[in-house]
Parts: C-alpha cells; structure tokens; sequence
C-alpha cells in the first residue's frame, strides 16, 4: 500500500492491481460509501439524501425505472457530477475532491463511447498510456484484455468495423485495462439483442468473479438485475426503496413500491382486524378476511395492503379438500378465469373474483399434455397459504 | 425487376445533371481559357492568334492547331514577376489559413460548447456579415485603416501612439481583411464538427486518466480533423486566387497571382499570358485538393 500520491501514476495503478486481486481481503469497511448524498438539476432532485455501502468484491445492481436518479449516483461515483450535499469515501478516504481522471473508478458506457479514430487495440491501451506504463507492459496488459473478451484478431479494427457486441466487449476491456478498484457500468447491455444480452449476462459474472472486482451495474432491467448481482438497490425517485439480496428483494419487499416493481403481484389493501397463533387476518375490500403469517418485525400499523406473487395463487374448480388442522390456514377466493395467457414455460391465468378485484395466478406447464386445463369462463377458487403472503404497510 | 427499373430511370438522368453541371460551366470554358493559353497575342479581335474558323474546313483548323504552343508557359517559368506572385499567393494563403485556424478553431469550438438554445443566435453573428457585400465591407476597411481613419483616432486618444500608424497598403491591412472577410468560412466547417461530437468520448478520455489538455489533443481534435481540412481548403482555395482584398488593402509592391492576371488581362491586353497564368494556378490549386481528397478517405474507411 505505498505510492498513494495521485501524482505517481503508475504507483496509482500498481496499487489498483494490488487491490483487484480476488484475494483482497473482506474486512467489515466497505470499500465504498455513499453518505446522504444529494443532487439537484434546477429544481429537479436527482438523487435525494442517499446512502450506501458496499463491499470489496460484490456485483451490486443499481436498479429502478428511468429517471429515478440511478445513473446521477453512478456518474458521481465517476465524478462526472459533483453531489450537492453528503460525502463519497473510497476505501475510507473522501473523493469529492479527486477529478474524473484521477480516481481509481473506470466506468463503462451505455453507448460505450469508444474513441472511433482509434484501433481496437488503441482503445484499451489509451488508459493505461494517460497512466504512464511502459510500452512492453501496455502489450502485455493489451493482450490479456484482448483475450479476456475473446477480441483475438480484431485488434486493428476501427469501431466502426465492429458489430455492436464486439463494441460492448471493446468498451468492457478498455474499462477493465487499468484493473479500477470498482467497475461502473451504464446499462451495459442495453443495446444488445435478447439472446446476446442472456450470455453477457453470464460473461459478465464469470468476469467479476475471476477477477475479484467490484462491479456497479446500472440497469432498468430486473431480470438483468436478478440475475447479475448479488446484492440489488431499488430506487425510485432519488432514494433506495429497498436494498437486499435478489431473493429478498422478490420474496420480502420493503414497500408496496418494490413489490410492484419488482416481478409481478397481486395486492389487497385492508385492515389489520385479529392477530393469533403468530397468524394476522386482514380484512381486505377485495378478498375478504386473508390469513398471513405474522411478519418478523411486527407490523406497526393497522392499514396495511397484503401481496400476494401470482406463482403462488393456485387455481382449483372446488375447493382445496382440507383435513381440519389445515382448514384455517387457507384463503379461498372465488372467481370466473377471464383470461388464459399461454407464456410457454407458464401460463397466466387472470380471475375476476366476485367482488370484482382481479387475481393473477402463474402456474408453471409441468407436464406436456394437459388434460385439466383451465378456460375461460370457468368458475374457480384462487387459493394460496398465508406463509406465502407479504404484509406491506401503505 | 420491372419496377426496380422504372424507378431507376429517373433516378439515372438525375445523376448526370451534375457532370451536364460541371461540363458546360467549367470543362468548357476552361477548354477555351486552355486554348487562348496556347496561342499567341496579336493586335486585333480576339487579341491572339490563331482563331479557329469552323467555316473554312478541317485543314484551316488543323493549321490553326499547328500554331498552338507552350510559349506562355515557358515565360511564366522564366519570368520572375510570375513566379513570385505565385509565391506570394501561396504564402500569403498559407499564412492566412493558419491564422484563420488559429482564431476560428477556438470560437468554433466555443460555439460547440454554448448551451444549446445560444448556439443557433452564435450561429447567425458569425453569418450576418454576409448580408452586407463583400466590397462595402473591405472598403469600410479601408476607411478605418486610412491615416485619418477611426483606428488611428482611438489609438491617439488612448495616447498608444503619439502619431498616426500607417495601416492601409501594407500586408498587416491585406492580412486583415483576408482574416475578416473569410473567417465564417473557417468558423462553419469546424463548428459542425466540433458540434456533432459525442461529449461522452470527452467524459469517457476523463474517466481513462486525460486532463481536460490531454482529452483535447488526444479526442477533440483528431476527430475534428474532418472540418480543419474543410475549413482549410475552403479558406485557402479562393485566397490564393483572391484579388479585392490585396489590390484595396495591401501595398503595391509585391501582387498576388490574381493582380498579376488582372494586370496582364487589362493593362497589358496579353491574353493569352493571362490564360496561361490562370491555368498554372488551377494546376496549383490541385496537389491541396488531392491531400484533401486522401485526408477525408482516411477518416471515412479508417484507413490502416
């Protein structure tokens, strides 16, 4: 850990690589920390009072719709804007005031930016040339950047020569070359087709987890979210929502925000109305009384709205048959099918129940030949358990 | 197939209209500029001989073909006054295309930058000059450049000179007017391709480890070589061929190929020599083009 002068370039870089090393150590500082950091445009506040930490050698995802400030807190990472109030500490040391082209944070762009006069092989090395590296050492690091991507032999190519996911991999490699401590990454896969953009996703973790980096992926996509990071923040409106693993973020949702956000959910709104045997019965307007397991934190208030995954909303033409130890722990609403949709994998079913609300219920196609399919117009009992169900405050 | 050709037909003829173009408004008159250059001057009109007569058939005109000769080229070899008013030409236009370089480039490249609702009303104040002629404006010059002029009066009462300047015939003048009148010609080529560049490259060179200095050099300004070239060209073509402004402004000690030209046309009544000239000056005016040519290839196949 010496040379940390940001005048020694090389210096600055060498202790870059030391830290990128997959066996960097996993004490309990973060290795970033975003602290109530806020950014206005005019009257428009991009990124209000945030905080976040996050560790050496994670895939974080920065996921929410367009607009709710998620590339702003990315691009002051980089140092593309400076935030209005709070800090950001890197490796524990405030880099406000350290200029875009002096911190150890490269970033991928959305639309790669790559520099169009220059060759493949130019590109990657422009990096490591501002850094100041010796001509044998920038062929070396080349030539394994070139490699890592799988670019072998379109080295001289201009990019304009490229098709558009050679450009994703150029633009990767020339963010990778100077081994930054964290990687930020603009929608990187935004513009490729959806077969491509499925095995980048997969190269893109291989490569992280190879290399020991901490990657920050900027996403609207949630699938890409899911499946990519290990640890997710939702943001809506300048704030994080929720930040969690994926399987949290999908089973446990914070607000109602998130889990609409989210996958897919079916929400009832209603009123705490009894609470035994760790089991709450909401009186919803839509279903009736529902039944769901009592929550680990405790449900501060009475209105509450009660969400429900489609996936685990089963369908049946009568009633579940229940031993009577069981019979308490169901809901069962009633309803007509009004629409099938068939997804392939799953099918959708949309039940207009007899209060009005609709329920949508997914249930996967186990089998090829189904002889007990449901169709529209049948009338059905939507049931599902209460384990299944999230108490969301409103 | 059928319809492909139908609709392929109009579009040929369009094609052809802009040899048709080039054909008769400058193939043609440069054919005739061409023969004059090889004939010989005489007293009488047309001042030079031979003419060619269609009425008195194929051997008249092959005799009059017979009369044709280099000797116009050979005196603008061996007379000095042309070979230095060539010299000057291209001195003159190398000199002011780097100046116009030197201050268009930066007030292009602010342009660029301006928020974008200010950069069309930037536009138009580098335009308006035109809507005055181009003669008034140099003649205004003159006006404030002469020994009594508005120039000298402002130097004065600011006490930075303690008598009048001579400004008007001296090569400071001509450069001035060169700089001023051709300026929007530099300005407009830089500025569309400094304005169409993609600022992430800037923030990604930035993000790469470039100073704002090194990010210029290194992105900025390769990728606006496109319209250094366009501006340089547009700019030096027509100020080496440029009469008004040097005949106004500049001294009368050293002329430009198109004084001389005009001297030799009209005072002189040598046609021919002054054909001869004109044709050396196109010719002169082709090894730029041609570096042009390559440049713009280059940036367009991302030559290796």
């Amino acid at each position: 850990m010496s040379g940390q002068s940001p005048e020694v370039d090389t210096a600055k870089i060498n202790t870059a690589v030391a830290q990128a090393t997959p066996t960097a150590p996993a004490d309990d500082t973060p290795l970033l920390r975003v602290e109530g950091v806020s950014k206005k445009f005019g009257d428009f506040r991009a990124v209000d009072r945030l905080s976040l930490d996050i560790k050496a050698g994670e895939f974080f995802a920065l996921l929410g719709p367009s607009g709710c400030g998620k590339t702003t807190l990315l691009r002051m990472l980089a140092g593309f804007e400076t935030p209005d109030e709070g800090r950001i500490l890197l490796g524990g040391r405030d880099i406000a005031p350290v200029l875009p082209h002096e911190r150890p944070v490269n970033m991928m762009f959305q639309n790669y930016a790559l520099f169009p006069h220059l060759s493949v092989r130019d590109n990657i090395a422009f990096g490591l040339k501002r850094a100041g590296m010796a001509r044998a050492a920038i062929d070396t690091r080349v030539g394994e950047m070139v490699a890592l991507v799988k670019l072998d032999g379109l080295e001289k190519r201009r990019p304009d020569q490229l098709s558009g996911g050679q450009k994703q991999r150029v633009a990767l490699a020339r963010s990778l070359a100077r081994r930054p401590k964290v990687l930020l990454l603009d929608e990187p896969l935004a513009a490729l087709d959806k077969k491509l953009r499925e095995s980048t996703q997969l190269e893109l973790m291989e490569l992280q987890r190879r290399l020991g980096m901490t990657f920050i992926v900027v996403t609207h996509d949630q699938e890409e979210a899911m499946t990519m990071a290990n640890r997710i923040g939702v943001m809506d409106a300048g704030r994080l929502e929720q930040v969690a693993s994926p399987r949290d973020l999908y089973e446990a949702p914070a607000s109602r925000w998130v889990a609409q956000f989210v996958g897919d959910v079916n929400l009832f709104d209603g009123e705490v109305s009894s609470r035994e045997h760790h089991q709450l019965t909401i009186a919803t307007r839509d279903g009736g009384a529902i039944m769901v397991a009592e929550p680990h934190d405790p449900v501060g208030e009475t209105v509450v709205s009660v969400a429900i995954r489609p996936e685990k909303v089963k369908l049946l033409r009568r009633g579940p048959e229940l031993d009577a130890g069981n019979a308490q722990a169901i809901n069962q609403l009633e309803g007509v099918v009004t629409d099938v949709s068939y997804l392939g994998g799953s099918t959708v079913y949309k039940v207009k129940l007899d209060s009005g609300a609709v329920v949508r219920s997914s249930i996967a196609n186990t089998a090829r030949l189904d002889i007990d399919t449901l169709s529209a117009g049948q009338r059905v009992i939507a049931w599902f358990a209460p384990d299944d169900c999230v108490v969301l405050e409103r | 197939m059928s319809t492909r050709r139908i609709f392929a037909r109009p579009a040929r003829y369009a094609a052809i209209a802009p040899y048709l173009w080039m054909v008769l408004f400058f193939l043609v008159p440069f054919g005739f500029v061409l023969k004059i250059s090889l004939s010989q001057t005489a007293i009488a009109q047309p001042p030079y001989v031979p003419v060619f007569d269609f009425s008195e058939g194929w051997s008249a005109i092959n005799a009059a073909f017979a009369q044709l000769s280099f000797d116009n080229f050979r005196l603008l070899a061996s007379d000095s006054l042309y070979i230095s008013s060539y010299l000057r030409s291209v001195v003159v236009a190398v000199t002011s295309t780097l100046i116009l370089l030197l201050i268009g480039y930066p007030i292009a490249y602010g342009m660029a930058r301006l928020p974008q609702r200010w950069q069309p009303i930037a536009m138009m104040l580098v335009i308006v000059p035109f809507w005055t002629s181009f003669l008034i404006r140099i003649y205004a010059w003159i006006n404030i450049l002469q020994h009594d002029g508005l120039l000298n009066k402002i130097l004065l009462t600011l006490h930075l000179v303690s008598s009048p300047v001579v400004w008007l015939s001296t090569d400071t003048a001509m450069y001035l007017g060169i700089v001023y009148s051709y300026l929007p010609f530099m300005i407009l080529p830089l500025y569309a391709t400094l304005s169409k560049m993609d600022p992430s490259l800037l923030e990604a060179a930035s993000d790469l480890g470039s100073s704002p200095r090194q990010a210029f050099w290194l992105v900025t300004f390769p990728l606006s070589l496109p319209g250094v070239g366009a501006g340089a060209l547009l700019c030096f073509i027509p100020i080496i061929g440029e009469f008004v402004i040097p005949d106004l402004l500049a001294g009368s000690g050293s002329m430009m190929i198109g004084q001389t030209l005009w001297l030799e046309f009209f005072t002189n009544k040598d046609w021919p020599v002054a054909a001869a000239a004109a044709v050396a000056l196109l010719v002169l005016l082709v090894p730029p083009l041609l570096l042009y040519d390559r440049l713009q290839r280059g940036t367009l196949e991302g030559g290796r």
